[in-house]
Protein backbone atom coordinates (compact mmCIF):
# COMPACT_ATOMS: atom_id res chain seq x y z
CA UNK A 1 0.00 0.00 0.00
CA UNK A 2 3.15 2.39 -0.09
CA UNK A 3 2.92 3.03 -3.71
CA UNK A 4 1.28 5.24 -6.11
CA UNK A 5 0.34 4.05 -9.21
CA UNK A 6 0.46 7.05 -12.33
CA UNK A 7 -0.74 6.76 -15.73
CA UNK A 8 -2.27 9.79 -18.00
CA UNK A 9 -5.54 10.18 -19.29
CA UNK A 10 -6.05 12.22 -22.44
CA UNK A 11 -10.31 13.87 -22.47
CA UNK A 12 -12.33 14.60 -25.66
CA UNK A 13 -10.62 18.02 -26.03
CA UNK A 14 -7.36 16.53 -26.26
CA UNK A 15 -5.97 17.77 -22.86
CA UNK A 16 -3.85 15.40 -20.75
CA UNK A 17 -4.01 14.99 -17.12
CA UNK A 18 -1.72 12.94 -14.98
CA UNK A 19 -3.75 10.67 -12.29
CA UNK A 20 -2.20 9.03 -9.20
CA UNK A 21 -3.65 6.15 -7.22
CA UNK A 22 -2.85 4.61 -4.27
CA UNK A 23 -1.48 0.85 -5.12
CA UNK A 24 -3.55 -2.18 -3.74
CA UNK A 25 -7.07 -0.63 -4.35
CA UNK A 26 -9.70 -3.32 -6.03
CA UNK A 27 -11.09 -1.01 -8.58
CA UNK A 28 -11.34 -0.41 -13.04
CA UNK A 29 -10.13 2.09 -14.58
CA UNK A 30 -13.78 3.19 -15.44
CA UNK A 31 -14.62 3.55 -11.76
CA UNK A 32 -11.58 5.28 -10.91
CA UNK A 33 -12.25 7.60 -13.87
CA UNK A 34 -15.58 8.45 -13.03
CA UNK A 35 -14.41 9.46 -9.67
CA UNK A 36 -11.65 11.92 -10.90
CA UNK A 37 -14.76 13.27 -12.71
CA UNK A 38 -13.83 12.53 -15.92
CA UNK A 39 -16.98 12.43 -18.28
CA UNK A 40 -18.06 8.91 -18.23
CA UNK A 41 -21.85 7.91 -18.12
CA UNK A 42 -21.00 4.51 -17.02
CA UNK A 43 -24.36 3.65 -18.09
CA UNK A 44 -24.03 -0.48 -17.38
CA UNK A 45 -21.88 -0.15 -14.40
CA UNK A 46 -19.29 -2.15 -15.43
CA UNK A 47 -20.61 -5.16 -17.31
CA UNK A 48 -18.89 -4.21 -20.88
CA UNK A 49 -22.60 -3.99 -22.61
CA UNK A 50 -22.47 -0.05 -23.03
CA UNK A 51 -19.03 1.32 -24.31
CA UNK A 52 -19.21 4.92 -22.97
CA UNK A 53 -15.93 3.61 -20.93
CA UNK A 54 -14.30 3.07 -24.35
CA UNK A 55 -11.10 4.44 -24.48
CA UNK A 56 -7.84 4.27 -26.73
CA UNK A 57 -4.93 2.70 -25.25
CA UNK A 58 -1.89 4.94 -26.72
CA UNK A 59 0.96 3.67 -24.64
CA UNK A 60 1.18 0.31 -22.62
CA UNK A 61 -1.65 -1.69 -24.51
CA UNK A 62 1.01 -4.82 -23.74
CA UNK A 63 1.36 -4.85 -20.64
CA UNK A 64 -2.51 -4.97 -19.63
CA UNK A 65 -4.48 -8.34 -19.47
CA UNK A 66 -5.71 -9.78 -22.24
CA UNK A 67 -9.77 -8.40 -22.92
CA UNK A 68 -12.44 -11.27 -22.51
CA UNK A 69 -14.51 -12.20 -25.32
CA UNK A 70 -17.45 -10.17 -24.08
CA UNK A 71 -15.44 -7.10 -24.11
CA UNK A 72 -14.05 -7.68 -27.54
CA UNK A 73 -17.72 -8.57 -28.67
CA UNK A 74 -18.51 -4.84 -27.84
CA UNK A 75 -15.77 -3.27 -29.28
CA UNK A 76 -16.47 -4.98 -32.31
CA UNK A 77 -20.00 -2.89 -32.37
CA UNK A 78 -18.67 0.01 -32.23
CA UNK A 79 -18.38 2.97 -34.97
CA UNK A 80 -14.47 4.32 -33.60
CA UNK A 81 -13.08 1.28 -32.77
CA UNK A 82 -9.41 0.94 -33.51
CA UNK A 83 -6.63 -2.09 -32.82
CA UNK A 84 -5.71 0.19 -29.43
CA UNK A 85 -9.60 0.07 -27.80
CA UNK A 86 -10.60 -0.95 -24.68
CA UNK A 87 -13.17 -1.09 -22.25
CA UNK A 88 -11.84 1.18 -19.08
CA UNK A 89 -14.55 -1.32 -16.91
CA UNK A 90 -12.55 -4.40 -17.74
CA UNK A 91 -9.35 -2.86 -16.84
CA UNK A 92 -7.98 -3.13 -13.32
CA UNK A 93 -5.86 -0.42 -12.15
CA UNK A 94 -2.99 -2.10 -10.58
CA UNK A 95 0.59 -2.11 -11.59
CA UNK A 96 0.10 -3.32 -14.94
CA UNK A 97 -1.46 0.25 -16.22
CA UNK A 98 1.84 2.50 -14.62
CA UNK A 99 2.71 4.92 -17.10
CA UNK A 100 -0.24 4.13 -19.50
CA UNK A 101 -2.07 6.77 -21.91
CA UNK A 102 -5.82 6.28 -22.10
CA UNK A 103 -7.69 8.33 -24.46
CA UNK A 104 -11.57 9.03 -23.60
CA UNK A 105 -13.38 7.74 -26.57
CA UNK A 106 -16.80 6.89 -25.02
CA UNK A 107 -20.18 8.70 -25.68
CA UNK A 108 -19.71 11.79 -23.98
CA UNK A 109 -19.23 15.03 -26.00
CA UNK B 1 -54.42 14.04 -28.82
CA UNK B 2 -53.71 12.12 -25.69
CA UNK B 3 -55.18 13.09 -22.31
CA UNK B 4 -53.82 11.74 -19.03
CA UNK B 5 -52.96 12.69 -15.14
CA UNK B 6 -49.35 12.12 -15.46
CA UNK B 7 -47.43 11.60 -18.39
CA UNK B 8 -44.44 9.22 -17.78
CA UNK B 9 -41.14 10.08 -20.05
CA UNK B 10 -39.07 6.81 -19.41
CA UNK B 11 -40.64 3.25 -19.69
CA UNK B 12 -37.66 1.98 -17.50
CA UNK B 13 -38.07 -0.25 -14.55
CA UNK B 14 -38.82 3.71 -12.25
CA UNK B 15 -41.32 5.21 -14.85
CA UNK B 16 -43.08 1.14 -14.55
CA UNK B 17 -43.25 1.07 -11.47
CA UNK B 18 -44.81 4.79 -10.80
CA UNK B 19 -47.67 3.82 -12.45
CA UNK B 20 -48.45 1.68 -9.49
CA UNK B 21 -47.70 4.19 -7.11
CA UNK B 22 -49.89 6.67 -8.98
CA UNK B 23 -52.08 4.06 -9.94
CA UNK B 24 -53.39 3.26 -6.29
CA UNK B 25 -53.79 6.71 -5.89
CA UNK B 26 -56.42 6.80 -8.63
CA UNK B 27 -54.01 8.83 -10.96
CA UNK B 28 -53.64 7.49 -14.70
CA UNK B 29 -50.58 7.34 -16.57
CA UNK B 30 -49.18 7.45 -19.94
CA UNK B 31 -45.68 6.42 -20.41
CA UNK B 32 -43.30 7.76 -23.47
CA UNK B 33 -40.02 6.18 -24.40
CA UNK B 34 -37.46 6.63 -27.28
CA UNK B 35 -37.21 2.69 -27.32
CA UNK B 36 -39.88 0.68 -29.26
CA UNK B 37 -40.04 -1.70 -25.86
CA UNK B 38 -40.70 -0.72 -22.43
CA UNK B 39 -37.84 -1.83 -19.63
CA UNK B 40 -35.39 1.05 -20.71
CA UNK B 41 -31.66 -0.54 -19.94
CA UNK B 42 -32.90 -3.37 -18.45
CA UNK B 43 -34.07 -4.46 -22.01
CA UNK B 44 -32.22 -2.83 -24.26
CA UNK B 45 -28.70 -3.06 -22.63
CA UNK B 46 -28.85 -6.12 -19.93
CA UNK B 47 -31.83 -8.30 -20.69
CA UNK B 48 -30.27 -11.38 -19.44
CA UNK B 49 -28.10 -10.16 -16.42
CA UNK B 50 -29.35 -10.95 -13.27
CA UNK B 51 -29.50 -8.40 -10.60
CA UNK B 52 -29.27 -9.30 -6.90
CA UNK B 53 -30.35 -6.19 -5.16
CA UNK B 54 -34.17 -5.94 -5.47
CA UNK B 55 -35.72 -6.40 -2.42
CA UNK B 56 -37.67 -9.87 -2.25
CA UNK B 57 -35.93 -11.23 -5.05
CA UNK B 58 -32.45 -13.08 -4.42
CA UNK B 59 -31.37 -12.62 -7.95
CA UNK B 60 -33.89 -11.96 -10.75
CA UNK B 61 -32.71 -11.40 -14.49
CA UNK B 62 -33.56 -7.93 -15.94
CA UNK B 63 -35.82 -8.75 -18.34
CA UNK B 64 -38.14 -10.72 -15.73
CA UNK B 65 -37.78 -7.68 -13.39
CA UNK B 66 -39.48 -6.09 -16.53
CA UNK B 67 -42.30 -8.14 -17.25
CA UNK B 68 -43.14 -8.43 -13.65
CA UNK B 69 -43.31 -4.70 -13.19
CA UNK B 70 -45.30 -4.79 -17.07
CA UNK B 71 -47.63 -7.40 -14.75
CA UNK B 72 -47.98 -5.36 -11.72
CA UNK B 73 -49.01 -1.87 -13.45
CA UNK B 74 -51.45 -3.65 -16.03
CA UNK B 75 -54.59 -3.15 -13.69
CA UNK B 76 -53.61 0.84 -13.57
CA UNK B 77 -54.08 0.37 -17.37
CA UNK B 78 -52.04 2.69 -18.90
CA UNK B 79 -50.99 3.73 -22.35
CA UNK B 80 -47.65 3.84 -24.17
CA UNK B 81 -46.21 5.98 -26.76
CA UNK B 82 -42.75 3.83 -27.84
CA UNK B 83 -40.36 4.71 -30.61
CA UNK B 84 -40.84 8.19 -30.07
CA UNK B 85 -38.76 10.94 -28.47
CA UNK B 86 -40.51 13.68 -26.13
CA UNK B 87 -38.96 17.16 -27.76
CA UNK B 88 -41.19 19.48 -26.13
CA UNK B 89 -42.96 20.47 -23.25
CA UNK B 90 -45.12 23.35 -22.39
CA UNK B 91 -46.80 24.44 -19.63
CA UNK B 92 -50.50 26.68 -19.97
CA UNK B 93 -51.64 29.23 -17.38
CA UNK B 94 -54.28 26.67 -15.68
CA UNK B 95 -51.34 24.37 -14.92
CA UNK B 96 -51.88 21.70 -17.56
CA UNK B 97 -48.70 20.59 -19.37
CA UNK B 98 -48.47 19.42 -23.07
CA UNK B 99 -46.04 17.26 -24.57
CA UNK B 100 -44.59 16.73 -28.17
CA UNK B 101 -42.81 14.09 -29.53
CA UNK B 102 -40.65 14.08 -32.55
CA UNK B 103 -43.22 11.80 -34.75
CA UNK B 104 -45.83 14.73 -33.82
CA UNK B 105 -48.32 12.76 -30.69
CA UNK B 106 -48.97 15.53 -28.36
CA UNK B 107 -49.73 14.17 -25.00
CA UNK B 108 -51.94 16.71 -22.27
CA UNK B 109 -51.60 16.14 -18.32
CA UNK B 110 -51.62 17.53 -15.31
CA UNK B 111 -48.08 15.89 -14.07
CA UNK B 112 -44.97 15.53 -15.90
CA UNK B 113 -42.80 13.03 -14.52
CA UNK B 114 -38.81 12.56 -15.94
CA UNK B 115 -37.90 9.19 -15.30
CA UNK B 116 -35.55 9.19 -18.31
CA UNK B 117 -32.19 7.52 -16.79
CA UNK B 118 -29.18 8.51 -18.80
CA UNK B 119 -31.12 9.94 -21.80
CA UNK B 120 -32.78 8.85 -24.67
CA UNK B 121 -30.57 5.60 -26.78
CA UNK B 122 -29.73 7.27 -29.96
CA UNK B 123 -27.32 5.35 -32.57
CA UNK B 124 -24.04 5.76 -32.41
CA UNK B 125 -22.39 7.77 -35.28
CA UNK B 126 -19.27 7.13 -37.26
CA UNK B 127 -17.04 10.51 -37.42
CA UNK B 128 -16.76 11.26 -40.14
CA UNK B 129 -16.79 14.71 -41.18
CA UNK B 130 -20.06 16.14 -42.49
CA UNK B 131 -22.15 12.99 -41.41
CA UNK B 132 -24.82 15.26 -40.34
CA UNK B 133 -25.37 16.74 -43.39
CA UNK B 134 -26.70 13.65 -45.10
CA UNK B 135 -28.78 12.31 -42.23
CA UNK B 136 -32.25 12.19 -44.06
CA UNK B 137 -30.61 12.54 -47.35
CA UNK B 138 -29.21 9.01 -47.61
CA UNK B 139 -27.80 8.42 -44.16
CA UNK B 140 -29.68 6.62 -42.29
CA UNK B 141 -29.12 4.74 -38.72
CA UNK B 142 -32.55 2.74 -38.17
CA UNK B 143 -34.42 0.33 -40.09
CA UNK B 144 -38.14 1.79 -40.08
CA UNK B 145 -39.22 0.26 -42.92
CA UNK B 146 -37.60 -2.66 -44.75
CA UNK B 147 -39.67 -1.10 -47.90
CA UNK B 148 -37.52 1.73 -48.65
CA UNK B 149 -34.99 0.36 -49.66
CA UNK B 150 -36.64 -1.47 -52.17
CA UNK B 151 -34.64 -1.47 -55.29
CA UNK B 152 -32.04 0.60 -53.72
CA UNK B 153 -28.07 0.25 -53.72
CA UNK B 154 -26.99 -0.12 -50.25
CA UNK B 155 -24.18 -0.02 -47.53
CA UNK B 156 -24.43 -1.00 -44.37
CA UNK B 157 -21.53 -0.40 -41.66
CA UNK B 158 -20.95 -2.10 -38.81
CA UNK B 159 -19.89 -5.76 -37.06
CA UNK B 160 -22.51 -6.38 -34.53
CA UNK B 161 -25.79 -8.59 -34.49
CA UNK B 162 -27.96 -6.05 -36.13
CA UNK B 163 -25.74 -4.95 -38.73
CA UNK B 164 -25.51 -8.90 -39.72
CA UNK B 165 -29.67 -9.68 -39.70
CA UNK B 166 -30.40 -6.67 -41.81
CA UNK B 167 -27.49 -7.48 -44.46
CA UNK B 168 -29.43 -10.69 -44.47
CA UNK B 169 -32.75 -9.65 -44.69
CA UNK B 170 -32.34 -6.72 -47.04
CA UNK B 171 -30.53 -8.40 -49.64
CA UNK B 172 -33.40 -10.10 -50.76
CA UNK B 173 -35.45 -6.27 -51.07
CA UNK B 174 -32.75 -4.06 -52.11
CA UNK B 175 -30.98 -3.97 -55.34
CA UNK B 176 -27.40 -4.73 -54.07
CA UNK B 177 -25.96 -4.19 -50.37
CA UNK B 178 -22.61 -3.62 -49.74
CA UNK B 179 -21.73 -4.88 -45.69
CA UNK B 180 -18.67 -3.00 -44.40
CA UNK B 181 -16.81 -4.42 -41.22
CA UNK B 182 -13.52 -2.56 -39.53
CA UNK B 183 -12.61 -6.28 -38.41
CA UNK B 184 -11.31 -9.38 -40.54
CA UNK B 185 -14.56 -11.26 -39.29
CA UNK B 186 -17.92 -10.95 -37.13
CA UNK B 187 -18.47 -11.75 -33.17
CA UNK B 188 -22.00 -11.44 -33.82
CA UNK B 189 -24.15 -14.75 -33.88
CA UNK B 190 -22.31 -17.12 -35.71
CA UNK B 191 -25.20 -18.74 -38.00
CA UNK B 192 -25.62 -14.83 -38.95
CA UNK B 193 -22.24 -14.73 -39.66
CA UNK B 194 -22.52 -18.06 -41.82
CA UNK B 195 -25.18 -16.65 -43.76
CA UNK B 196 -23.40 -13.37 -44.64
CA UNK B 197 -20.33 -15.39 -45.91
CA UNK B 198 -22.47 -17.42 -47.79
CA UNK B 199 -24.59 -14.57 -49.54
CA UNK B 200 -21.36 -12.89 -49.94
CA UNK B 201 -19.86 -15.97 -51.62
CA UNK B 202 -22.42 -16.24 -53.92
CA UNK B 203 -22.17 -12.47 -55.36
CA UNK B 204 -25.60 -11.84 -53.71
CA UNK B 205 -23.70 -9.41 -51.39
CA UNK B 206 -20.68 -7.69 -51.64
CA UNK B 207 -18.76 -8.00 -48.02
CA UNK B 208 -15.52 -5.40 -47.26
CA UNK B 209 -13.84 -6.61 -44.53
CA UNK B 210 -10.78 -4.78 -42.73
CA UNK B 211 -12.32 -1.75 -44.21
CA UNK B 212 -12.98 1.42 -42.55
CA UNK B 213 -15.27 4.13 -44.19
CA UNK B 214 -13.77 7.57 -44.61
CA UNK B 215 -15.54 10.04 -46.35
CA UNK B 216 -19.50 10.49 -47.43
CA UNK B 217 -19.64 12.46 -50.71
CA UNK B 218 -22.68 14.07 -52.26
CA UNK B 219 -24.15 17.22 -53.18
CA UNK B 220 -27.41 17.63 -50.66
CA UNK B 221 -28.05 14.03 -51.39
CA UNK B 222 -25.34 11.06 -50.79
CA UNK B 223 -24.30 10.01 -53.89
CA UNK B 224 -21.58 7.74 -52.40
CA UNK B 225 -18.50 6.47 -49.73
CA UNK B 226 -14.99 6.60 -49.45
CA UNK B 227 -13.69 3.35 -47.26
CA UNK B 228 -9.86 2.37 -46.33
CA UNK B 229 -9.03 -1.37 -46.58
CA UNK B 230 -6.41 -2.67 -44.88
CA UNK B 231 -3.47 -2.08 -47.29
CA UNK B 232 -4.66 1.87 -47.18
CA UNK B 233 -6.46 1.55 -50.26
CA UNK B 234 -9.25 4.24 -51.13
CA UNK B 235 -12.16 2.64 -52.80
CA UNK B 236 -15.55 4.54 -53.37
CA UNK B 237 -18.77 2.76 -53.92
CA UNK B 238 -21.89 4.66 -54.89
CA UNK B 239 -25.20 4.14 -53.37
CA UNK B 240 -28.70 5.23 -52.35
CA UNK B 241 -28.00 4.88 -48.46
CA UNK B 242 -25.70 4.20 -46.26
CA UNK B 243 -26.42 2.38 -42.98
CA UNK B 244 -24.29 2.55 -40.00
CA UNK B 245 -25.11 -0.04 -37.52
CA UNK B 246 -23.19 0.90 -34.30
CA UNK B 247 -25.82 -0.10 -31.40
CA UNK B 248 -27.41 2.70 -29.20
CA UNK B 249 -25.78 4.85 -26.83
CA UNK B 250 -27.53 7.36 -24.31
CA UNK B 251 -27.80 10.94 -24.50
CA UNK B 252 -29.69 13.49 -22.26
CA UNK B 253 -31.30 14.64 -25.57
CA UNK B 254 -34.23 17.55 -25.40
CA UNK B 255 -34.52 17.79 -21.80
CA UNK B 256 -31.52 19.58 -21.71
CA UNK B 257 -33.39 22.60 -22.66
CA UNK B 258 -36.50 22.91 -20.86
CA UNK B 259 -35.43 25.45 -18.30
CA UNK B 260 -34.43 22.49 -15.45
CA UNK B 261 -31.94 23.04 -12.86
CA UNK B 262 -29.40 21.17 -13.70
CA UNK B 263 -25.91 19.66 -12.35
CA UNK B 264 -23.86 17.63 -14.77
CA UNK B 265 -26.24 16.11 -16.77
CA UNK B 266 -28.73 15.17 -13.87
CA UNK B 267 -32.24 16.66 -12.49
CA UNK B 268 -31.71 18.79 -9.38
CA UNK B 269 -34.83 17.44 -7.10
CA UNK B 270 -36.13 18.58 -3.62
CA UNK B 271 -35.87 15.18 -1.66
CA UNK B 272 -39.20 16.03 0.29
CA UNK B 273 -40.90 14.88 -3.02
CA UNK B 274 -38.28 14.38 -6.18
CA UNK B 275 -40.14 17.78 -7.58
CA UNK B 276 -37.88 19.99 -9.71
CA UNK B 277 -37.61 23.58 -10.30
CA UNK B 278 -40.68 23.95 -12.33
CA UNK B 279 -43.93 23.20 -10.64
CA UNK B 280 -45.58 19.83 -11.78
CA UNK B 281 -42.58 18.51 -12.93
CA UNK B 282 -41.06 15.41 -10.98
CA UNK B 283 -37.90 13.51 -11.85
CA UNK B 284 -37.17 10.57 -10.34
CA UNK B 285 -35.01 7.47 -11.18
CA UNK B 286 -31.27 7.93 -12.00
CA UNK B 287 -32.27 11.11 -14.24
CA UNK B 288 -32.45 12.98 -10.86
CA UNK B 289 -29.49 13.85 -8.72
CA UNK B 290 -29.02 15.14 -5.06
CA UNK B 291 -27.19 15.27 -1.59
CA UNK B 292 -26.69 11.08 -1.21
CA UNK B 293 -28.18 10.07 -4.74
CA UNK B 294 -27.36 6.51 -5.20
CA UNK B 295 -28.55 5.13 -8.84
CA UNK B 296 -30.05 1.88 -8.11
CA UNK B 297 -33.46 0.50 -9.70
CA UNK B 298 -34.48 0.02 -5.49
CA UNK B 299 -33.59 4.18 -4.78
CA UNK B 300 -36.07 4.60 -7.56
CA UNK B 301 -39.01 2.54 -6.62
CA UNK B 302 -39.10 4.75 -2.91
CA UNK B 303 -38.44 8.23 -5.57
CA UNK B 304 -41.36 7.07 -7.62
CA UNK B 305 -43.59 6.49 -4.35
CA UNK B 306 -42.90 9.71 -2.96
CA UNK B 307 -43.40 11.80 -6.81
CA UNK B 308 -47.06 10.18 -6.46
CA UNK B 309 -48.21 11.04 -2.99
CA UNK B 310 -47.11 14.54 -4.09
CA UNK B 311 -48.35 14.65 -7.67
CA UNK B 312 -52.22 13.56 -6.25
CA UNK B 313 -52.13 17.60 -5.37
CA UNK B 314 -52.04 18.60 -9.09
CA UNK B 315 -54.05 15.87 -10.09
CA UNK B 316 -56.94 15.75 -7.18
CA UNK B 317 -56.56 19.62 -6.06
CA UNK B 318 -60.02 19.41 -4.02
CA UNK B 319 -59.30 16.73 -2.67
CA UNK B 320 -57.52 15.45 1.17
CA UNK B 321 -55.43 12.32 0.72
CA UNK B 322 -55.04 10.07 3.05
CA UNK B 323 -52.21 7.11 2.87
CA UNK B 324 -53.32 3.40 2.64
CA UNK B 325 -51.80 0.22 2.53
CA UNK B 326 -52.35 -2.51 -0.32
CA UNK B 327 -52.20 -4.90 2.53
CA UNK B 328 -55.76 -3.34 3.67
CA UNK B 329 -56.89 -1.76 0.70
CA UNK B 330 -56.03 -3.95 -2.32
CA UNK B 331 -54.90 -2.85 -6.00
CA UNK B 332 -57.78 -1.12 -6.82
CA UNK B 333 -57.81 -1.86 -10.54
CA UNK B 334 -59.19 1.28 -12.82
Amino acid sequence: MDGMITFHVEDHTGSVQLVEIPEGITLSLMEVLKASEFPIPATCGGMALCATCHVEVKNGLDSLPPPTDAELDMIDTLPNATNFSRLACQIPVTGDIENALFVLKGSEQ
Amino acid sequence: MINTDICIIGAGPVGLFAVFEAGLLKMRCHLVDVLPQIGGQLSEIYPKKPIYDIPGFPAINAGELVENLRAQIEPFKPTFTLGEKVSSLDRSDDGTFTLGTTDGSTIQCRVVVIAGGLGCFEPRKPELENIEHFEGKGVVYMVKDPETFRDKKLIIAGGGDSALDWTIHLADIAKHVTLIHRNEAFRGAPDSAEKVAALAQSGRISLLLNTNIHAIQGNGVMKSISCVGREKQVTELEADFLIPLFGLSPKLGPIADWGLSMDKQAILVNTLDYSTNIEGVYAIGDINTYPGKLKLILCGFHEAALMAQSAFKFVYPKQKLSFKYTTVNGVNAF
